[in-house]
C-alpha cells in the first residue's frame, strides 16, 4: 500500500517518463525533470523524407548538404570521431553500439590493405521502412556520409548494399553517386581536399540474413549470405580479407549534419546515453500510419498521438505494441503507457528500440496468430547454417501454428519457452534470437490467452494435420 | 452390437491419451533440385547481349582483381532482366564470366528469393504477407488477386500474364498492405484498388506505382504533422569554426 502510494507520488511528480526510467535503471537517482519530444523543424535532419522536394544533386545543395565537406575532411580523423563520441550517436540498425567508438575499431593502419566502409542498406526486419525513404528521397546525405564516415577511418572505398527488393530506390543513390562523381565530390581527389574514395551500389537478392553484418560481406563476395563465425571480426578481416567497418543507412546518413552542426547539437536531444534524432515508422493500427523523424526518448503514447493520429478506435483499443521491429518482444497496454523510445527505458520494459519501427495492434488482432506470422518469417530466412536456429525455428513455427488453431496442450506452453531458451544465444548470429524473443514476449505477456485458447481449442484439428505424403493415398 | 461398442471404447481412449500429431508438410518456396525440362537444360544456352555486354564490364569492374566472383550477384539480376528468369543456361554463363564452377552460382541462386529459376508471368505479383501487412489486411490482397486472376499462390494464369508469389516484409511496412509488380511497389491497397491495378495491367496501361490512396509517399495520411515549411538552406546553424 506504502509502495503503492510511493508510486502514485512519483507518477505525479515526475511524470510518465520519470517512472519508467525510474524503477529498474540507475539514472533513477537523478530523475530528469525535462521531457523529450516535439522536435522543431529546425532540429530536422531528414528534411526531404516525404519526398516533396527534388532528391538529386540541385536539390541536395539547396538543403545544404554538401556545404563545407572540405572543410571537415580537412580537420581530420581524430576531429571527426571526437565529434561523433560527443554526439552520442548510437548504431541505428538495431544493436545500438556507439559508433564513435564502433569506427575507431579499425585502427589506423593497415599495411598493404585496403580498407572498406560497408553501408548496410538491406532494410528487411518486419516494421521497417526508414532507410527506404533515405535512400530515395536523402541519398546525397548517404553518399557524403560515406565520404565522411570513410574519412574517418581512412577507408579507400564504399560499398552500400542495397536489398534487391529496391530497385527504385537503389536507381536514385546510383543516380546520387553518378552525380556525386561527375561533380567531382567523390572520387579521385574527393572534394579537392587531396583525398581519394571511392562508392560503389551492391543490390542484394532477397534475403533477410543479409542484414547480419558478416551475412551481408560474404553476400558482396558473392557467396551464399551465411553469417561468419567472430572473431576475427570484420574490422580485422573483413569484406576481401581487408578491414571492413558495416554501418547502417541512417547511422551513416545523420554523420554531416553532426559534424556541421557539432556533436554538442546532437547530444542535446533524448535522454542521457541515449541522444540524437532518430526516424521513427508507425504502422498498424494507427489512424495515421507514417515515418517521422523525432527525438530520441519520446514518449510511445506521445509519438503516435501527436503524429499518427492515435490508435484505431482510441488507446483503450490498445492491445500491445512492438516497439522495434519484429525482433523485439511486444509491449503489453501498460508498458506501453509508460516507455519511452529509447535504448535503456525500452531495454528496462524487457523489449528494445531496435530500429524503432512500431507496429500497433488493437484488439481486433489476433495476437497469438500476429507472432506465428513472424515465426513463419523466421523460419523462411534462417539461413540453416546452425543447428539450432534452422531446426528451432521450424519447431517453432509448427508449435506457433497449432497454437492459433487451438491445437495442443496446455503443458506445451512450457516447452515452447523452453525450445525458444535452447535457440536464444547458441546461433552465429542473432537471428536465432530475434526469432526466440517475440515468442517468449508473448508467452510472458498473453499467457492467459494462450491456455485459454489451448484450453477451449479445435482438438479434432489434430487429425486434419495430420501429415500425408502426397504420393500417398490413405483410406481411413 | 458388439462392434459397435467395441468402437465407441476405442475413440474414448483415443481421447484420453494424448494424440500423436504432426503438422503438415510445408515445403521451401521452390525445390532446389534442378530437373531437366524441354527449356531448361545444360543444352540451352544463354548469352548477354550487345546492349547488356557495356553493363557486364561496368559490374565487373567495382569488384578487385581476385574477388570477380562478388558479380555473380549483380550478373544474375542483369541476366534475369534479358531472360526473364534464371535458367540453367543462365547460371552456367554466369560461372563462365566470373571463372568458379558452376556450382558455386547454383549454390548463390538457390540461395536468394529473387532469381526465379522456372519462368515467370508478364506481371511478377509479390505481395507481402508479414505481419505489419498482415495487420492491415494483406489476406484479403491475396484473397482478392486469387478471385480475380484466378489462380493460387505461386501459380500462374493460362495467359502468361499474371504469377502471384507470397514474399516476406517488402520493407514498405508504414504503406501497408505493399504489393510489388515487377520492381515497382504498389502501396496502401484495398481490395477495391488492387482490382483497379490489376485491370490496369491487363489493359496495358499500368496505374504509377506508389501509394494508390490519397497519400504521395510515407507522410501522415491525415496532414503533415512536420516539415511544414521550406527547408533551411546551406550554411543553416552550421558551427563557426568550419
Amino acid at each position: 500500500m506504502m509502495i503503492q502510494g510511493f508510486k502514485n507520488k512519483l507518477i505525479k511528480t515526475q511524470g510518465v517518463q520519470g517512472l519508467a526510467r525510474g524503477l529498474a535503471s540507475a539514472a533513477a537517482a537523478t530523475p530528469s525533470p525535462r521531457t523529450y519530444g516535439g522536435l522543431k523543424d529546425q532540429d530536422r535532419i531528414f528534411t526531404n523524407v516525404y519526398g516533396r522536394y527534388d532528391f538529386k544533386l540541385k536539390g541536395a545543395l539547396k538543403r545544404g548538404d554538401w556545404y563545407k565537406t572540405k572543410e571537415i575532411i580537412h580537420k581530420g580523423e581524430d576531429w571527426i570521431l571526437k565529434e561523433i563520441k560527443d554526439s552520442g550517436l548510437r548504431g541505428r540498425g538495431g544493436a545500438g553500439f556507439p559508433s564513435g567508438l564502433k569506427w575507431s575499431f579499425m585502427g589506423k593502419s593497415s599495411p598493404g590493405r585496403k580498407r572498406y566502409l560497408v553501408i548496410n542498406a538491406d532494410e528487411g526486419e518486419p516494421g521497417t521502412c526508414k532507410d527506404r525513404e533515405i535512400l530515395r528521397h536523402e541519398p546525397h546525405k548517404l553518399v557524403e556520409g560515406c565520404l565522411l564516415a570513410g574519412r574517418a577511418m581512412l577507408a579507400n572505398a564504399a560499398y552500400i548494399y542495397i536489398r534487391g527488393e529496391f530497385v527504385q530506390e537503389a536507381n536514385n543513390v546510383q543516380t546520387a553517386i553518378d552525380e556525386a562523381y561527375k561533380a567531382g565530390l567523390i572520387g579521385k581527389n574527393a572534394c579537392e581536399s587531396g583525398y581519394d574514395f571511392d562508392v560503389y551500389l551492391v543490390r542484394g537478392a532477397g534475403a533477410y540474413i543479409c542484414g547480419e553484418e558478416t551475412a551481408l560481406i560474404e553476400s558482396i563476395e558473392g557467396k551464399q549470405g551465411k553469417p561468419r563465425l567472430k572473431p576475427p571480426f570484420p574490422a580485422d578481416t573483413g569484406l576481401f580479407g581487408c578491414p571492413t567497418t558495416v554501418s547502417n543507412v541512417e547511422t551513416v546518413a545523420v554523420a554531416p549534419t553532426i559534424l556541421r552542426r557539432g556533436g554538442s547539437w546532437f547530444a542535446g536531444f533524448g535522454a542521457p546515453r541515449n541522444s540524437g534524432t532518430k526516424l521513427f515508422c508507425i504502422s498498424g493500427h494507427v489512424n495515421n500510419p507514417c515515418t517521422v523523424e523525432e527525438e530520441m526518448s519520446i514518449p510511445l503514447r506521445e509519438l503516435l498521438e501527436r503524429h499518427c493520429g492515435g490508435i484505431r478506435g482510441g488507446w483503450d483499443n490498445l492491445l500491445a505494441i512492438i516497439p522495434g521491429g519484429s525482433s523485439v518482444p511486444l509491449l503489453p497496454k501498460h508498458d506501453c503507457e509508460v516507455a519511452a523510445m529509447d535504448f535503456d527505458s525500452l531495454r528496462d520494459l524487457q523489449s528494445g528500440l531496435g530500429t524503432a519501427a512500431v507496429i500497433v495492434m488493437d484488439k481486433s488482432v489476433d495476437i497469438v496468430a500476429a507472432i506465428a506470422r513472424l515465426s513463419a518469417f523466421y523460419r523462411h530466412e534462417s539461413c540453416g547454417q546452425c543447428t539450432p536456429c534452422r531446426e528451432g525455428t521450424t519447431w517453432l513455427d509448427n508449435m506457433m501454428t497449432r497454437f492459433v488453431a487451438g491445437n495442443g496442450h496446455v503443458d506445451e506452453i512450457n516447452q515452447l519457452m523452453e525450445l525458444t531458451k535452447q535457440i536464444e544465444g547458441n546461433t552465429i548470429c542473432a537471428l536465432g534470437d530475434a526469432a526466440a524473443w517475440p515468442v517468449q514476449g508473448l508467452i510472458r505477456h498473453f499467457r492467459p490467452e494462450l491456455e485459454r485458447r489451448l484450453k477451449s481449442g479445435d482438438r479434432d484439428a489434430v487429425l486434419k494435420d495430420i501429415y500425408v505424403p502426397n504420393n500417398y493415398s490413405v483410406t481411413f | 452390437m458388439y462392434i459397435a461398442k467395441r468402437l465407441t471404447a476405442i475413440r474414448n481412449s483415443a481421447l484420453l491419451v494424448s494424440r500423436f500429431s504432426t503438422t503438415k508438410l510445408r515445403s521451401s518456396d521452390h525445390v532446389f533440385v534442378h530437373r531437366d525440362t524441354p527449356i531448361n537444360n545444360e543444352n540451352v544456352k544463354f548469352e548477354f547481349d550487345k546492349k547488356n555486354l557495356p553493363e557486364v564490364q561496368k559490374i565487373l569492374a567495382k569488384y578487385p582483381e581476385n574477388y570477380k566472383k562478388g558479380a555473380i550477384i549483380p550478373l544474375l539480376h542483369l541476366a534475369q532482366k534479358q531472360h526473364g528468369w534464371t535458367s540453367l543456361g543462365v547460371m552456367n554463363h554466369v560461372a563462365g564470366i566470373v571463372d568458379v564452377p558452376p556450382m558455386r552460382v547454383y549454390e548463390v541462386a538457390t540461395f536468394y528469393t529473387m532469381f526465379n529459376r522456372e519462368p515467370v508471368g508478364k506481371y511478377f505479383l509479390q505481395v507481402c504477407g508479414t505481419t505489419p501487412c498482415q495487420l492491415c489486411g494483406s489476406d484479403n490482397i491475396f484473397k482478392t488477386v486469387e478471385k480475380h486472376l484466378g489462380i493460387k499462390k505461386g501459380e500462374t494464369t493460362k495467359d502468361k500474364l499474371f504469377t502471384l508469389v507470397e514474399v516476406e516484409c517488402a520493407g514498405a511496412c508504414v504503406n501497408a498492405p505493399v504489393m510489388a509488380i515487377n520492381d515497382d511497389y504498389y502501396e496502401d491497397l484495398t481490395p477495391e484498388l488492387t482490382v483497379k491495378v490489376l485491370d490496369s495491367f491487363k489493359s496495358g496501361k499500368p496505374l504509377p506505382p506508389g501509394p494508390q490512396g490519397t497519400r504521395r509517399t510515407c507522410e501522415p495520411a491525415g496532414g503533415l504533422t512536420t516539415l511544414k515549411s521550406e527547408p533551411p538552406g546551406p550554411g543553416f546553424m552550421v558551427r563557426s569554426d568550419l
